[in-house]
């Protein structure tokens, strides 16, 4: 993209891009160790999640700034508009994923009997899509790459595809092993979480694609 | 829905008619093939735009461009220029205002100008609106005129704060007051078409406002074109917008599309400061 004749701006626009892309590395890392430490019991490891989650959410409040600043000094037009806009909107999204991995992380440590409990090993698959959801969308916002943003919105069927079914087997196994119910409960929830995190990953891919085309990928079915 | 803007732009050299925004009513001015030279230099290249009554077309682009002759050749200000020519074909409703059945002076008073600078005759303000609707026969009574410069000061907002000095001189008014005296003036001979060339580049913000407010209103009863070369401006207050560059027309299209969404990369580096 050629340069601004005001450089001050360029610098603005990568600086917003900057903080995006730490924010998507940050909420990607904390994903993928909320469900590590889940798996794993890892304890230490939920406690370094979540305590980074303050870091993500410094980073938002961050983005919000200097995206208004940006909106009051420059008046952005077409696709500079765009592009703040959605650094905007993305800022948001990113941080609710980092919410949710915050709370798939605390809930690491009310999973009882680990080595026995069997529904722990459905998670890893979904948790892997969803992880590759938020990181390939970041791949495609970093180059403003609107036919990775449509693969990761059409992936997003995957993931609610997992979660029916690891509900179902949650739901199951909860009936034949009361003793269970408050564990897999917990796991519920991550799943739950996980599916909402593919959802978020699939608002940024449309963002994504509005900076990048100007359009919404209205025509995908979700 | 995967088209890159930037894929799809058609090549805009030699498009000898632009693609108009739809429209359902007939367009109150229409250009086609324009061209304008200056003696040997063409300051206007095949420019076909069309006009329409209740709309505010916004014309922008670089200085030099070739909007304000462009403009200026709506209401043939440019037979004042000698070295000036234009070819091609300008119709309003469907009339060639350059036919030999057109009268300039009534032309003038049908498509109305406003100019950068505010100009208000070295007059009372009374006089500088009674003086088109007296040349050109609209009134003869006193009391027709009162009527009409009071209508006229009304529509442009500028009754209030002027209805009891009108014997003052037009000149001794704030220059955001002298340019809605001048629009007054415009309005005041019941004119189709108010062609505005950079009307508030002399103004400060909060008159700039009350123009643009005033565009709003009007626009509900003319036709009217703005050269401006604030791009917010032309955002805020046109429905279509014409991007000008060395005398083509890049771009034309609804206002919204080419601030968020322009087809052509040169639109678009210009509204968003990365030109040349």
């Amino acid at each position: 993209m050629s340069q601004h004749t005001v450089k001050a701006f360029d610098e603005d626009i990568t600086r917003l891009r900057g903080l995006i892309a730490e924010m998507g590395g940050l909420a990607e890392l904390a994903v993928q160790q909320s469900l590590e430490a889940l798996i794993n019991g890892d304890l230490t490891l939920a406690a370094a999640v979540v305590e980074r989650d303050k870091k993500i959410d410094a980073l938002e409040i961050e983005v919000d700034a200097m995206a208004v600043r940006t909106l009051a000094l420059r008046a952005p037009m077409a696709d500079d508009l765009r592009e703040i806009i959605a650094a905007l909107k993305i800022g948001g999204v990113l941080e609710r994923i980092g919410d949710y991995a915050k709370n798939i992380a605390k809930r690491s440590g009310r999973i009882e009997g680990r080595s026995r409990f069997e529904p722990l090993t459905l998670l890893p698959a979904m948790g892997e899509i969803a992880i590759e959801m938020v990181h390939d969308v970041l791949t495609a916002y970093a180059a403003r790459d609107p036919v990775v943003a449509r693969e990761v919105i059409e992936r997003d069927a995957k993931v609610d595809a997992f979660y029916d079914s690891i509900f179902r087997n949650l739901v199951s196994h909860m009936v034949e092993n009361p003793a269970t119910i408050s564990s897999a409960a917990q796991l519920l929830f991550v799943a739950r979480n996980l599916e909402r995190i593919g959802d978020h990953a699939t608002n940024v891919a449309e963002m994504v694609h509005y900076a990048a085309v100007g359009s919404y990928p209205l025509d995908i079915e979700r | 829905m995967l088209d890159n803007p930037q894929d799809t732009a058609p090549a805009f050299a030699g498009a000898a008619a632009e693609p108009q925004p739809e429209e359902a009513s007939a367009p109150k001015m229409s250009a086609r093939d324009v061209c304008v030279y200056y003696g040997d230099k063409q300051a206007i290249d095949h420019v076909s735009i069309d006009v329409h009554t209740e709309h505010v077309t916004a014309f922008i682009g670089p200085s030099g461009c070739g909007k304000s002759t462009f403009l200026r050749s709506m209401n043939r200000m440019n037979d004042t220029i000698p070295s000036a020519r234009v070819t091609g074909t300008i119709e309003l409703d469907g009339e060639d205002i350059h036919s030999s059945g057109m009268d300039v002076v009534q032309l003038r008073a049908r498509v109305g100008m406003v100019f950068q600078k505010p100009n208000p005759f070295p007059k009372s303000i009374f006089d500088n609106i009674a003086y088109g609707p007296r040349i050109h026969g609209l009134a003869e009574s006193k009391g027709e005129i009162e009527a009409i410069v009071e209508k006229s000061l009304r529509r442009a907002g500028l009754w209030d704060e002027v209805k009891d000095r009108l014997a003052d001189s037009g000149t001794a008014l704030s220059g955001g007051q002298q340019q809605r005296l001048c629009i007054a003036r415009a309005i005041a001979v019941d004119p189709e078409v108010i062609l505005m060339d950079e009307p508030c580049s002399a103004l400060d913000p909060i008159a700039t406002a009350k123009i643009e407010e005033l565009i709003d209103e009007l626009k509900g009863r003319y036709a009217i074109v703005i050269v401006t070369h604030s791009m917010q401006q032309a955002a805020r207050v046109s429905q279509r917008t014409a991007f000008f560059h060395l005398g083509k027309v890049v771009e034309y299209g609804h206002t919204s599309d080419i601030f968020t969404n322009p087809r052509e990369v040169r639109t678009k580096d210009y509204i968003t400061g990365r030109y040349g």
